[in-house]
C-alpha cells in the first residue's frame, strides 16, 4: 500500500478509478471473446466520445466554480448549422469555418457568461435559458433541416494521420507521436526528480522513478503498438489527437497557472478568494465563456465525425458530460476535480457503453446501468466525505462539516478533501 | 451542594483513536449533579472529542473505556439514543436553519403533532414559554437570520431544553458573542443551575470559567490533567488553570515590547461608508486615525461597533459603499478601488473569521500561503511551484507552522497553526500597513503568545499595525495605543499607559454625537 502511494503520489481515488477503467476494459475484452481492445474498436471509442470528452474539459472547470452549464449540447448544435451553412451557401474553406465556429461560441458563452458573472444569476439558470434557446436557434437557423459539411471538415471527427516513411509495420505517424511522447514523459519524471532534489523537499525512492518510467514506456508502447497496427489507413485518429493536446493545455491551465489557481480558490471558498484579491466575478466569466467555446469545438467535431449537421445534434450531451466529471471525482459543491479525472470518469461511461454495445445489449440496459454506475461512484465519494462527519451541522452542508471537526478528527477526512495541489 | 457520591455522569479511562492519532488517552471525567463543570485545554487537546463521545457522535465501541451516566452503564450508539437519555449538546457552530422561524427552529426534528401535521397553536405556546425561560422576548416567528448571534444562541438552549435535558453540554458557548451576551448567557446557565441541571461547558475564556464553575477539568494532549473543586464562593486561580492546560509556566500572557516608533505611515481622514443595502444607514461616520511605522494600534468596540466594516472598507473598498475620505500611505492619498490595488499598495487585511473568510480548507499549506500575491512568483501567469515552495517553507520556520510538510491541507492544522498560515499568507504580499481582525479568536494560550511575538517582531520591522480584538486585556497587553469605536464613530483614543477595560468600556458604549447622515 505504501509502495502504491509512492508511485501514484497519494491520490488513490483518482487512481481507483483508472483501476476500475482498465478492470472494465478488460472485463468486456473478456465477455465479448476479444472485441473491445482491438485498435479498430479502441480507435472508435475514441472517435465516438471525444466530444463528450472535450465538454467534460470546460465542465470541470465550470463545476469547481461552483456553478453547472447545461447549454452544451445546445450551444454545440447551434454553432454546427451556423458553420454547416455557412460552409455551403457562402463557400467559405474549412479553416475559416473553424474560426468562425469558435467565434461563435465565444459570444454565446460572453453572453451566458455576462448574466452569470455580472448579473449575478447560478449558472444553472442562465444555461437553462441557453438551453432551450439554443436548441431553438439550432432549429430556427438549419429549419429543422439536415445540412453536410465538406470532405475537409470531416477530418476534424473521423480523419486518420498520413502515411509515410519507410515500411515500419506501423502508422508512422502514430509510431512518431508515441516515441515523442514516451520521451517527453521519461523526460518530465526526471525533471520533477531534479526539481525536488533542488529544493531539499521530500525525493521519492530512486526505484519510484524508475518504475514510474517503466510504466510509461510499457504502456506507452502499448497504446503506440494498437493505434499503429489497425487496419491500413488508419493511426491515432485525429479528434483523439485534439483531445490529447486539450487535456494537456488545459491541465497546464489549470494546475500551473495563475488562472488556475483562481478557479480552484473561488470554488474552495469564493469570501477568502475576494479577500485575497482575486476577482470572482472576471473568473466566473472567463469559465462560462470557455465553457462555449469548447462546446463550439466538440460540437464541429461531431459535425465532422457525422457528416452533416443535424436538428438533433448535442442533445443529452450536458448529461453525459457532468456524469463523466462526477466520476471523475468533482465535488457538487465546488473546489475539487480534474481535467485528468474527468476524463478517466468520461472513458468509464465510454467503455460501458460500447462493451455493452459489443454484448448486445440494448440502449435500455446501456441507460440503467450507466444509471447505476454513476449514482454507485457519487455515493463511494460521499460515503467517504460522510466518515468523517462530525456533528449533525455536517449532515446540512459540507463546508460545516469541515469547520466543526477538530485538528485531530480532520485526519479523518484527509483523502475526502483528497490533497488537491496533487490533484490538479 | 450534592454530596460527592451523587455522580451523574462518570467517564472512566476513554481512549479514543482515529487513524494515526490517538485523541484520547485514558481520559476520566466525573460530573456531579447538578453542578456546572467546565473542562479546558488547549485546542486539539481532545474536548471536543471527548463531548462527541460523551454524546454518542462517535458510537459506543468506537472507543474505550466506561461511560456510566445515572450509575447506570451507557451504550449510546447516537446522537438520538443519548438525547433521549436527556443529554444534549450545544456546538460551537450553531446548527439553526437561517431562512426558518425561532419556533420552526425550536421545534425542529421534534414537532408538536396534531391530528393533520404539525400543531401550530401550541408550537407558539409551548415556543413563548421556553423562550421566556432563556429571556428571549422576540416573536416566535421571527426569521432566524434577522437575530443577532447572541439571540440565536439563546434559541439553542431553548432548543435544548425543550428536550427535557438533565446534562446540558455546551462547546464554547461565548466564543461569539459579545460581552453583554455572554454575561447574560452566563446568568442564565446560573439560573438552570438552580433549576437542578447539570453542565458542562467547554471554554476558552478562563475568566468565565472562574466565574461560573464548580468544578474544572483540565485535558492536555488527549489526557486529563487534574480536576479542581471550587469551593463555594470562592474563584480559582487563571494562573493554575493556564499552567495545567499548557503543561509549563507562563511567566507573562504578553511578551514584553519596547515599541520603536517612527513617521505617520497610515493615515484616514473622514471617512465614510454606508450599509451596502440599507441605503440610509452609515457603518462608518467620518472615521480619522493615524497608525506610526512600528506602532500597534487597538481598535476596541463592541460587536456591531462597525470596527471590521471599517477595516474592510479600508481593504480596496471591499464592505459597503464609499461616500467620502482620504487614505494616506506616508503622506500620499491613495485610493484603492478593490482588493488587489490594496495589496499592491502594501495593504494586508487578516480577516476575523478564518474558516469562513481567510482560508480554502480544500487548498494545502503551500499553495494557500502564496495565494494572495500568486503574481510575485508567476512570471508569464505560471506558478513557479519551487519558488512557491521555497516561500511557504520560509514562512514555516519563520512563524513556526506545526506541520510535517507544507503540502499538508490547511483543514489538518490546528486553529493557532491555521491562523499562522493566514499571516504568512499576507506577511507573503509584503504589506506596509496590516490590519489584523480578531487574530487570536478561538487559538489557544500558547499559539496566542506566539502570535503577539509576531505582531512585536512586524512592528519592529516599521510596519503599522491595525488590530482589533473584542477582548480588552489583549488590547491592553499588545497595543500602543487603542482607539475606541461606538456606533461607527470613532469615540476616543487613548495611550495604553492611561487605558483601563473600564476607561475603554466607556467610550466603547458612548453614544457619538455625529449628526451625519446619507446624503
Amino acid at each position: 500500500m505504501e509502495a502504491l502511494k509512492n508511485l501514484f503520489g497519494g491520490s488513490l481515488r483518482q487512481f481507483g478509478m483508472l483501476f476500475v477503467l482498465v478492470a472494465l476494459a478488460i472485463f468486456f475484452h473478456l465477455m465479448t471473446g476479444g472485441l473491445v481492445i482491438t485498435p479498430t474498436n479502441l480507435m472508435n471509442l475514441l472517435n465516438g466520445n471525444s466530444y463528450i470528452l472535450v465538454l467534460a474539459i470546460g465542465m470541470v472547470m465550470v463545476i469547481v466554480v461552483g456553478h453547472i452549464d447545461l447549454s452544451v449540447g445546445s450551444v454545440a448544435a447551434f454553432v454546427g448549422i451556423v458553420v454547416a451553412i455557412a460552409m455551403r451557401d457562402w463557400g467559405i474553406p474549412w479553416w475559416a469555418g473553424i474560426l468562425l465556429g469558435l467565434a461563435l461560441g465565444a459570444v454565446c458563452g460572453a453572453i451566458q457568461g455576462v448574466f452569470v458573472a455580472y448579473v449575478g444569476i447560478p449558472g444553472f439558470i442562465v444555461t437553462l435559458a441557453g438551453y432551450m434557446f439554443f436548441r431553438g436557434a439550432n432549429q430556427f437557423v438549419g429549419k429543422s433541416l439536415t445540412v453536410p459539411v465538406p470532405k475537409d471538415f470531416q477530418y476534424l471527427g473521423n480523419g486518420y494521420l498520413p502515411e509515410w516513411g519507410p515500411n515500419t509495420g506501423m502508422n508512422n505517424s502514430t509510431l512518431l507521436l508515441g516515441l515523442v511522447a514516451i520521451a517527453v514523459l521519461i523526460f518530465m519524471q526526471l525533471q520533477q526528480r531534479q526539481a525536488l532534489i533542488k529544493i531539499k523537499a521530500d525525493v521519492p525512492p530512486f526505484w519510484v522513478t524508475m518504475v514510474r518510467i517503466g510504466l510509461i514506456v510499457i504502456v506507452g508502447g502499448w497504446l503506440t503498438w494498437m493505434f499503429g497496427t489497425g487496419r491500413p489507413g488508419s493511426s491515432f485518429p485525429v479528434p483523439g489527437l485534439i483531445l490529447v493536446l486539450l487535456v494537456i493545455l488545459y491541465s497546464f491551465v489549470t494546475g500551473r497557472m495563475v488562472t488556475g489557481r483562481h478557479i480552484y480558490a473561488v470554488g474552495g471558498n469564493r469570501l477568502a478568494a475576494e479577500l485575497s484579491g482575486v476577482n470572482t466575478k472576471k473568473v466566473y466569466f472567463l469559465v462560462m465563456l470557455n465553457m462555449s467555446v469548447l462546446s463550439a469545438f466538440a460540437g464541429m467535431m461531431f459535425v465532422g465525425r457525422s457528416t452533416a449537421s443535424g436538428p438533433f445534434d448535442g442533445v443529452g450531451w450536458e448529461l453525459d458530460a457532468i456524469a463523466a466529471v462526477f466520476i471523475g471525482g468533482a465535488a457538487v459543491s465546488g473546489g475539487v476535480g480534474t481535467v485528468v479525472g474527468s476524463m478517466i470518469g468520461g472513458l468509464v461511461m465510454a467503455v460501458l457503453n460500447n462493451g455493452l454495445q459489443l454484448m448486445s445489449a440494448g440502449s435500455d440496459v446501456t441507460q440503467m446501468i450507466k444509471g447505476v454506475v454513476l449514482l454507485v461512484a457519487v455515493a463511494l465519494d460521499v460515503w467517504q466525505k460522510n466518515q468523517g462527519r462530525a456533528s449533525i451541522t455536517g449532515m446540512f452542508t459540507r463546508s460545516k462539516e469541515i469547520t466543526t471537526t477538530t485538528p485531530t478528527e480532520t485526519a479523518l477526512i484527509e483523502d475526502q478533501v483528497a490533497n488537491p495541489g496533487e490533484l490538479r | 451542594m450534592p454530596g460527592e457520591s451523587d455522580l451523574i455522569l462518570e467517564m472512566r479511562d476513554i481512549s479514543k483513536e482515529f487513524p494515526g492519532v490517538k485523541a484520547l488517552d485514558g481520559v476520566s471525567l466525573s460530573v456531579r449533579r447538578g453542578e456546572i463543570h467546565a473542562i479546558c485545554g488547549e485546542n486539539g487537546a481532545g474536548k471536543s472529542t471527548l463531548m462527541k463521545v460523551l454524546s454518542g457522535v462517535h458510537p459506543h465501541g468506537t472507543y474505550t473505556g466506561e461511560i456510566f451516566y445515572n450509575g447506570a452503564l451507557a451504550t449510546f450508539a447516537n446522537i438520538r439514543n443519548s438525547e433521549h437519555a436527556g443529554i444534549v449538546i450545544i456546538h460551537q457552530e450553531l446548527a439553526l436553519i437561517p431562512e426558518l422561524s425561532i419556533m420552526e427552529n425550536i421545534f425542529l426534528g421534534n414537532e408538536v403533532r396534531g391530528r393533520f401535521g404539525v400543531d401550530w397553536t401550541a408550537t407558539r405556546q409551548k415556543a413563548k414559554e421556553l423562550m421566556a425561560r432563556v429571556g428571549l422576548q422576540d416573536e416566535p416567528d421571527t426569521v432566524i437570520k434577522t437575530i443577532g448571534v447572541g439571540k440565536q444562541q439563546l434559541v439553542e438552549i431553548a432548543k435544548a431544553i425543550s428536550k427535557d435535558v438533565k446534562l446540558l453540554i455546551l462547546d464554547e458557548p461565548t466564543a461569539a458573542l459579545n460581552e453583554t451576551d455572554s454575561a447574560h448567557l452566563l446568568e442564565l446557565i446560573r439560573e438552570f443551575k438552580s433549576h437542578g441541571m447539570t453542565c458542562i461547558m467547554i471554554s476558552h475564556k478562563l475568566n468565565e470559567i472562574a466565574a461560573i464553575a464548580d468544578s474544572i477539568t483540565i485535558i492536555r494532549d488527549g489526557k486529563s490533567v487534574e480536576t479542581i473543586n471550587v469551593p463555594e464562593g470562592e474563584r480559582v486561580d487563571e494562573d493554575r488553570l493556564i499552567r495545567g492546560m499548557v503543561g509549563r509556566e507562563l511567566t507573562s500572557r504578553y511578551p514584553d515590547h519596547t515599541p520603536t516608533i517612527g513617521e505617520v505611515l497610515f493615515e484616514v481622514k473622514d471617512w465614510t461608508i454606508r450599509h451596502p443595502e440599507i441605503t440610509d444607514r452609515l457603518v462608518c461616520k467620518g472615521s480619522s486615525f493615524t497608525i506610526r511605522r512600528g506602532e500597534i494600534v487597538g481598535f476596541a468596540g463592541l460587536m456591531g461597533a462597525g470596527r471590521t466594516e471599517l477595516a474592510r472598507s479600508l481593504f480596496g473598498k471591499s464592505y459597503g459603499v464609499y461616500q467620502k475620505g482620504q487614505i494616506f500611505l506616508d503622506g500620499k492619498e491613495v485610493a484603492p478601488k478593490n482588493v488587489e490595488q490594496a495589496i499592491e499598495l502594501g495593504i494586508a487585511y487578516v480577516t476575523e473569521d478564518r474558516k469562513v473568510l481567510g482560508l480554502n480548507l480544500l487548498d494545502d499549506i503551500r499553495t494557500t500561503i502564496v495565494s494572495a500575491e500568486l503574481h510575485q512568483i508567476s512570471p508569464s501567469g505560471v506558478v513557479d511551484r519551487n519558488a512557491e515552495f521555497a516561500a511557504a517553507e520560509k514562512y514555516r520556520r519563520e512563524l513556526r507552522i506545526k506541520t510535517p510538510t507544507v503540502n499538508e491541507g490547511v483543514v489538518k492544522l490546528s486553529g493557532g497553526n491555521q491562523q499562522k498560515v493566514v499571516v504568512a499568507k499576507w506577511l507573503f504580499t509584503e504589506p506596509e500597513v496590516l490590519i489584523l481582525d480578531e487574530p487570536t479568536r478561538g487559538i489557544d494560550v500558547g499559539a496566542k503568545y506566539e502570535m503577539y511575538g509576531i505582531m512585536n517582531a512586524l512592528a519592529d520591522q516599521g510596519k503599522a499595525i491595525m488590530m482589533i480584538s473584542s477582548e480588552l486585556p489583549e488590547l491592553l497587553g499588545t497595543c500602543d495605543r487603542i482607539y475606541t469605536v461606538s456606533q461607527g464613530a470613532i469615540t476616543g483614543c487613548l495611550d495604553v499607559a492611561d487605558a483601563t477595560q473600564e476607561s475603554l468600556m466607556r467610550l466603547m458604549t458612548l453614544i457619538p454625537n455625529t449628526t451625519l447622515n446619507a446624503a
